[in-house]
């Protein structure tokens, strides 16, 4: 049973084809909001089996070892981190006291094994990006963390189980949440690299940037994890700021997860099509002065919410 | 991190045709830029000289893929004033007819770029589907969307009719609501806002330095403008205002384009309602007497300059084309200096440089230490040989079918 769970549903191969069709909802949206007609709904896996067919090139300059470890590092903590949010119940197997931060932190890992990928494969283009990429993530990371830990402190757990469970029982404290919610879809734009916020990957500034040395089977993993990235960060806000599938379970909670995420994934899409693309140093100085005063306002509105229940 | 060197091309994808930035970077600032063109070169002015006036419009059509009827309309100006040809006024109203509904496409082509270069795909997809519009009565009129084929020694090709003219009132107030969408859209995106504001800057004196000319040097305050200056065509009997601003950067450019689409909707409407009647064109000698011309032009990036030699036969004896991305050229050095990368894309599109218009010269540039060297047509083509043979290929061997 334990087996399935991690490999089947809703471990390894539902995290993998539930992403890959998050990407067709995503891109689809972003062509209909772009007046075009967009993709057919198996171009994503249809792209990942040709990158997985194509020959991966290392430069001759990189660091190999580095440069192969890196796109699988951040597609296993993708994959790891999934494993701790709960789907259609209020809990998973594997939850514990604290597992909130272990997701965060296993969340962290992606972009920092892209600056590593990228700056071992010493492109000047390469080079530029990857220090892009860490750049950036002082900028979204810090929101992010603090506005994930509002709900805990309201719930009074570290535990994401706990606060799915705190949210089933108290289904209106979510409204609380609103500030965070609009805090944390920004902010995981940010960490998905997507506009406004694709500076490391930014065309045509810096042709692919940070990826732009990836081919082949590499690049294929590098395409997936960000999918699946797109995909645990839904589920992750679904589940803490949105209190999950409200303790529903079975196949009712299944579908409430399902509209959740996909309402996530829209709001994405829309923030990806309705911005142009802002400079570094401007990223820093909007979430500096408006995503960090936000998020703890949040925290403050979770203290005064909590105090005034108990 | 310390310096890096960063090849903006030949191949980039912010570039739409080849040429080279050499960015020295200091994390995202660059403190040094050179620029290398003539990736694109042709040979077009000398091929002019081995054909016809009539083939030369052909081939002076294809300079620019954009602002192909600019390009043809000052070479026939350039040949009709050597000849002494008086050409009709409807043909006259007809190439400012086509020349302004290029000036659309090109303006709005500019636009959709502009939203590229700074990640906005979604305003490219809107405003080149609203281009489509333009392009359609191009391809009406003309038979073609790009190059088309209107203008003749003496006048145009192909005359307009009342069907032509219903459709280009239909489509006016559909084109003139969408430029309005897209002039409250630059003036109230915040992040486009902040991506063109105060980036690329030109002050009125640096753009008169360094002659910039057309929507860089007007966005400077430049007052300047050929059609109103130094009216030629009909361009004198029409109403209309030359569009300037005083921001001096990229937003200002982009004001510019957009108000300047207005201004032509207006010319359009006011031109085919006093459309002139007669002939469109008259009988061109195929021989052209002896003598010199300089044409100018505003063509949509700016003044377009063509200078034709006739030596009394029915070829040229010397073409010479100044297209308006090479006055710009200069002053890209001022705007890109001290900036940071992610500016360098939308710095450089916001001239609407045409890389395949300006390669005209023939020096080699060499590096810092070799001067370079002026080759001459023998040598040049020897030197074609002789690389090709290092390759392995020898064309003394290739034969050519009949």
């Amino acid at each position: 049973m334990s087996l399935v769970y991690l490999f089947v549903f809703p471990g390894t191969l539902f995290l993998i084809l539930y992403a890959l069709w998050s990407e067709w909802v995503d891109r689809k949206l972003y062509a209909r909001f772009q007046n075009r007609i967009g993709p057919p709904i198996y171009q994503p896996i249809a792209d990942v089996i040709k990158l997985l067919a194509k020959e991966e090139m290392c430069p001759d300059m990189a660091d190999r070892r580095v440069f192969v470890i890196a796109p699988i590092l951040a597609v296993a903590s993708v994959m790891t981190a999934f494993l701790y949010i709960p789907i259609w119940s209020t809990s998973t197997p594997y939850s514990f006291q604290g597992d909130l931060i272990v997701v965060l932190y296993l969340l962290t890992l992606p972009p920092l094994a892209f600056f590593l990928g990228a700056w071992s494969s010493s492109s000047p283009f390469a080079s530029v990006g990857s220090v892009r990429v860490i750049t950036q993530l002082f900028a979204y990371e810090a929101p992010l963390i603090v506005v994930f830990l509002a709900p805990a402190i309201l719930a009074g757990t570290w535990s994401i189980s706990g606060i799915t469970t705190f949210f089933a029982r108290h289904p209106v404290l979510i409204l609380t949440n609103i500030i965070g919610f609009g805090v944390s879809i920004v902010a995981w734009q940010g960490k998905l690299e997507r506009i406004p916020f694709d500076i490391p990957e930014a065309e045509t500034e810096i042709a692919a940037g940070s990826f732009v040395e990836y081919s082949g089977k590499l690049l294929a993993f590098i395409r997936l994890a960000l999918d699946m990235e797109m995909v645990v960060g839904a589920s992750l806000i679904s589940a803490v700021q949105l209190g999950g599938s409200f303790g529903a379970g079975g196949i009712a909670g299944l579908l409430i997860y399902f509209a959740k995420t996909m309402f996530i994934v829209f709001l994405l899409a829309l923030i990806k099509s309705v911005f142009a693309r802002i400079r570094m140093d401007q990223m820093l100085t909007q979430c500096w002065k408006y995503l960090i005063p936000l998020s703890f306002v949040q925290i403050l509105i979770s203290i005064i919410v909590k105090e005034g229940i108990s | 991190m310390g310096k890096l060197t960063l090849p903006i091309g030949p191949q980039h994808p912010a570039l739409k045709e080849p040429g080279n930035f050499e960015l020295t970077v200091e994390g995202e600032t660059v403190v040094d830029a050179k620029i290398n063109i003539g990736y694109n070169h042709r040979g077009i002015e000398k091929a002019c000289e081995e054909r016809s006036y009539i083939q030369g419009i052909y081939l002076i059509e294809r300079i620019c893929g954009i602002c192909s009827h600019a390009h043809t309309t000052c070479f026939c100006q350039a040949v009709e004033e050597i000849a002494g040809l008086e050409v009709p006024r409807r043909a006259q109203a007809i190439r400012v007819l086509i020349a302004e509904l290029e000036r659309i496409h090109s303006h709005l082509l500019w636009l959709g770029v502009a939203g590229h270069e700074i990640g906005f795909d979604t305003l490219l997809m809107y405003v080149w589907r609203d281009r489509e519009i333009v392009m359609d009565i191009l391809a009406m009129i003309s038979g073609n969307r790009v190059n088309y084929g209107m203008n003749t020694i003496g006048g145009v090709r192909r005359d307009v009719d009342r069907g032509h003219i219903d459709k280009i009132k239909e489509a006016l107030p559909i084109l003139e609501k969408r430029t309005r969408y897209y002039l409250s859209l630059a003036s109230e995106e915040a992040t486009f806002i902040a991506r063109t504001k105060g980036i690329g800057v030109l002050s009125q004196e640096m753009a008169l330095r360094y002659g910039a000319v057309g929507p860089t040097a007007r966005a400077s305050g430049v007052d300047r403008d050929l059609r109103r200056d130094e009216p030629y065509a009909l361009y004198g009997e029409i109403p209309f205002n030359v569009i300037t601003t005083d921001t001096a950067d990229i937003y200002g450019r982009t004001v510019v384009r957009v108000l300047e689409l207005l201004e032509c909707y207006q010319m359009i409407a006011y031109l085919i309602d006093h459309l002139p009647e007669g002939e469109i064109r008259v009988r061109a000698p195929r021989k052209i007497p002896r003598g010199e011309a300089v044409s100018r032009l505003e063509a949509p990036r700016g003044e377009d300059i063509h200078y034709v030699a006739a030596n009394g036969t029915n070829r040229p004896e010397r073409v010479r084309v100044r297209a308006p991305t090479l006055a710009n050229w200069p002053s890209m050095a001022v705007m890109l200096l001290g900036r940071y990368i992610a500016d360098v894309p939308i710095t450089v599109a916001a001239i609407d440089p045409c890389f395949g218009c300006t390669d005209r010269s023939i020096t080699i540039r060499g590096r810092d230490d070799d001067p370079g060297e002026t080759l001459s047509w023998d040598r040049i083509r020897r030197y074609g040989i002789t690389w090709y043979e290092r390759k392995g290929v020898d064309f003394r061997k290739v034969r050519v079918n009949p």
